[in-house]
């Protein structure tokens, strides 16, 4: 049951050839584009592996950058046989290349299809991963003087002004953590020993926020301490307040900056992934319709492409027989061992 | 005496005809860079536009567009003269354009050295600006309900945030002008009363700084109010006050960003300068050789290419003699027929009949 045939005569064979040949150096450049993406995205989530808490996401850019290289390689054998093809003394020679090249083509083609989906899949650990991370980096903001913490402080405030947010969920998150340093709190002082005293722990919690909270398209100057104090602050009204500081909280910031690039990327990779299995598919076709041709008296005879020779499941357990057949091998050749082994034993 | 005479073959006459026409096109392609220069900093000008006081400072973006794209209509134009010109029937066509083409190329050359010169020479009058644009918008900056001005705080703010700049010299500028708008102070507070009354104006004037002047480097959180007085707050020593604010004023700040930019687009139009100038010799060197075998006669000849015909100074003085005898067309004085008593009229005698014997 062969997949697809279609008629080819010469001219359409010369024409597919041709067609070809300018197809794989345009999917060439494109699996340039999808290594150039990758890295693009690579370099964006590394810029802030610091509130990142895993690098489970990771694997998006890298798969994106392994497709990219493979493509590369996929399309430049691509325009060589397609070169070759139309000359019969010289496309014989590619004959036993081309079963495993469809077989690895295939794998990479369907890997960049994986890439995209993955991209959008991976939003729930990119959200996870946000969450734990911004949730250690406001909790050690205050740890200046620790080393490895020692640029937390500098990283959040820089993180909340640049996408122009406050704290995780929103800007109550800073409220439940001591985010001033004791080195920097006079213990003589009434006030502080109160706060100190009425909390269970013994830490200095406030409601006030970090200056990297404010908001600079505020018309009054920015209100930072005693924020669900209305009576502290002339003419303040904390339920209706809304420019005073950023009501955004910086993991729905960072996820929806994330996920517009990703989409944005994965866009791209989907009409690159149909532009390399055009190339594929339109190789097979050639490659079918010349394999008639060899032999021939008349190279110019009308001739049948298809795509695979037998149906889809002949084709999936043709590839996959030796591969089964290898593991099998090995485990014959254990269960061999094992039973010689015993036999010594046993007599 | 010629000034750098050259002697040209056929052969090099269209070698060099064919090595223009690649740099004419070369040209074209500096001439977009050019364009492209004068729009980037535009742009950047135009960015922060609302603390420099005045536009002046706009000439020298538009004069490297207009600049680069006369570049780009000349440098064309002598692409296709120079494809011409390696054929003398060819180079009858161009021959009177030529030396007017010439002249045009040599002043718009001196204009991309005026750009470039410019770029270097604006530092004083960028810093004039700056300093008044930066004390106006700061002194505008609590008034975010006058129109015109509602969106001066936040071009301050993001100012401040991004170049990590504090008030106009340094952080105190920000203690001598009222930066708090009167809606949000309570007239009832009697602190607020006496700071008011206390000055000799009426202005609420407080020594603390906006929280765009907070410097994400400091170890502690940011102190923006009492900045004068030590014993406010615990361990406020020195090296705390040093890391608390950002140091910087802001004119500093833009002054050495434009400046970085204007140094360097102006050693890129400096050296696109010299590219012109290059092709500028070359093509007098062409238009010269042409010539020259024009007036040989046979255009297979060697001729000679040169810069200027005479010396310098014998074209100041033919140029001089023609501005000087520019008035003088009409003027019979110096026509020197007149009235110079020929010799055969000294010796005239008049005439005597005389008697002519006839011989026989």
């Amino acid at each position: 049951m062969v997949v697809m045939k279609m008629k080819f005569p010469f001219q359409k064979r010369v024409k597919l050839a041709q067609g070809l040949w300018l197809l794989s150096w345009c999917a060439t450049v494109a699996g340039a584009t999808t290594f150039t993406l990758g890295c693009v995205l690579k370099t964006e989530l590394r810029r802030r592996a610091e509130v990142m808490d895993n690098a489970d996401v990771h694997i998006v850019p890298n798969t994106l950058m392994i497709v990219g290289l493979a493509s590369l390689g996929i399309n430049y054998f691509a325009s060589k046989i397609c070169q070759d093809a139309l000359d019969a003394g010289r496309f014989p020679r590619w004959k036993n290349f081309l079963k495993p090249y469809f077989a690895a083509s295939c794998f990479f083609t369907v890997l960049m299809l994986l890439a995209v989906i993955m991209s959008y899949a991976m939003k729930g650990s990119l959200e996870s991963s946000l969450k734990i991370g911004l949730r250690n980096g406001i909790r050690f903001y205050k740890d200046t003087d620790t080393p490895g913490r020692c640029f937390q402080k500098q990283n959040i405030d820089r993180l909340q002004m640049e996408f122009q947010c406050c704290g995780n969920n929103d800007f109550r998150d800073w409220f439940e953590v001591q985010w001033i340093s004791n080195r920097y709190l006079d213990f003589s002082s009434k006030e502080v020993k109160d706060r100190i005293k009425s909390n269970v722990d013994g830490r200095y919690l406030l409601d006030g926020v970090p200056f990297s909270c404010c908001n600079p398209s505020s018309p009054r100057p920015c209100i930072q301490y005693q924020l669900t104090n209305n009576s502290a602050h002339y003419n303040y009204d904390y339920q209706t307040e809304e420019l005073n500081i950023y009501l955004r909280g910086c993991r729905e910031a960072l996820v929806n900056y994330y996920m517009g690039l990703m989409n944005t990327i994965g866009a791209g990779v989907l009409s690159i992934f149909i532009l390399q299995g055009s190339v594929l598919v339109s190789l097979r076709f050639l490659q079918t319709a010349m394999e008639a041709v060899a032999g021939k008296e008349n190279t110019e005879i009308e001739t049948e492409g298809y795509l695979l020779e037998k149906s889809v499941k002949d084709t999936v357990m043709e590839y996959l027989n030796p591969v089964l057949k290898f593991l099998l091998l090995t485990n014959q050749v254990e269960e061999g061992a094992t039973t010689s082994g015993a036999t010594p034993a046993a007599t | 005496m010629a000034v750098g005479r050259v002697t040209f073959s056929k052969a090099e006459r269209e070698k060099l005809a064919e090595v223009l026409w690649l740099l004419n096109w070369i040209s074209v392609v500096t001439g977009v860079i050019l364009f492209s220069l004068g729009l980037f900093l535009k742009v950047e000008i135009q960015k922060w536009a609302e603390v420099m006081s005045e536009y002046g400072t706009f000439y020298v973006p538009h004069m490297l567009i207009t600049t680069g794209l006369a570049a780009c209509c000349i440098n064309y134009l002598g692409g296709q003269i120079c494809l011409d010109c390696a054929d003398t029937n060819k180079f009858l066509r161009w021959k009177l354009v030529m030396m007017p083409y010439i002249i045009c190329t040599f002043f718009f050359t001196s204009c991309v050295l005026a750009g470039a010169l410019m770029c270097y020479s604006i530092r004083s009058q960028l810093e004039e600006s700056l300093f008044l644009g930066l004390r106006n918008a700061m002194r505008y900056y609590k008034d975010t309900d006058t129109p015109g001005r509602c969106y001066l705080k936040r071009t301050v703010d993001m100012l401040q945030i991004q170049f990590q700049c504090c008030g106009n010299t340094g952080y105190r500028d920000w203690f001598q002008i009222q930066w708090i708008s009167s809606r949000y102070l309570d007239m009832t507070n009697s602190a607020v009363v006496d700071r008011l009354r206390s000055n000799v104006e009426g202005k609420y004037l407080m020594d603390g700084v906006p929280f765009s002047c907070c410097s994400t480097f400091s170890p502690r959180p940011c102190i923006q109010q009492h900045l004068n007085n030590r014993t406010a707050r615990l361990h406020y020593d020195q090296e705390s006050q040093q890391q608390n604010l950002w140091r910087r004023g802001c004119r500093q700040a833009l002054l050495d960003h434009y400046t970085g930019i204007m140094e360097s687009i102006g050693l890129t139009v400096l050296l696109i300068w010299l590219f012109e100038l290059l092709v500028l010799t070359g093509v007098r060197y062409l238009q010269t050789a042409m010539e020259n075998v024009l007036l040989l006669g046979d255009p297979d000849l060697e001729s000679y290419g040169w810069i200027l015909e005479n010396s310098l100074a014998e074209m100041a003085r033919s140029n001089f003699n023609i501005i000087k005898n520019l008035g003088k067309c009409y003027q019979v004085d110096d026509d020197p027929n007149i009235n110079v008593p020929t010799a055969a009229a000294e010796h005239e005698v008049p005439s005597q009949a005389t008697r002519i014997q006839c011989s026989s």
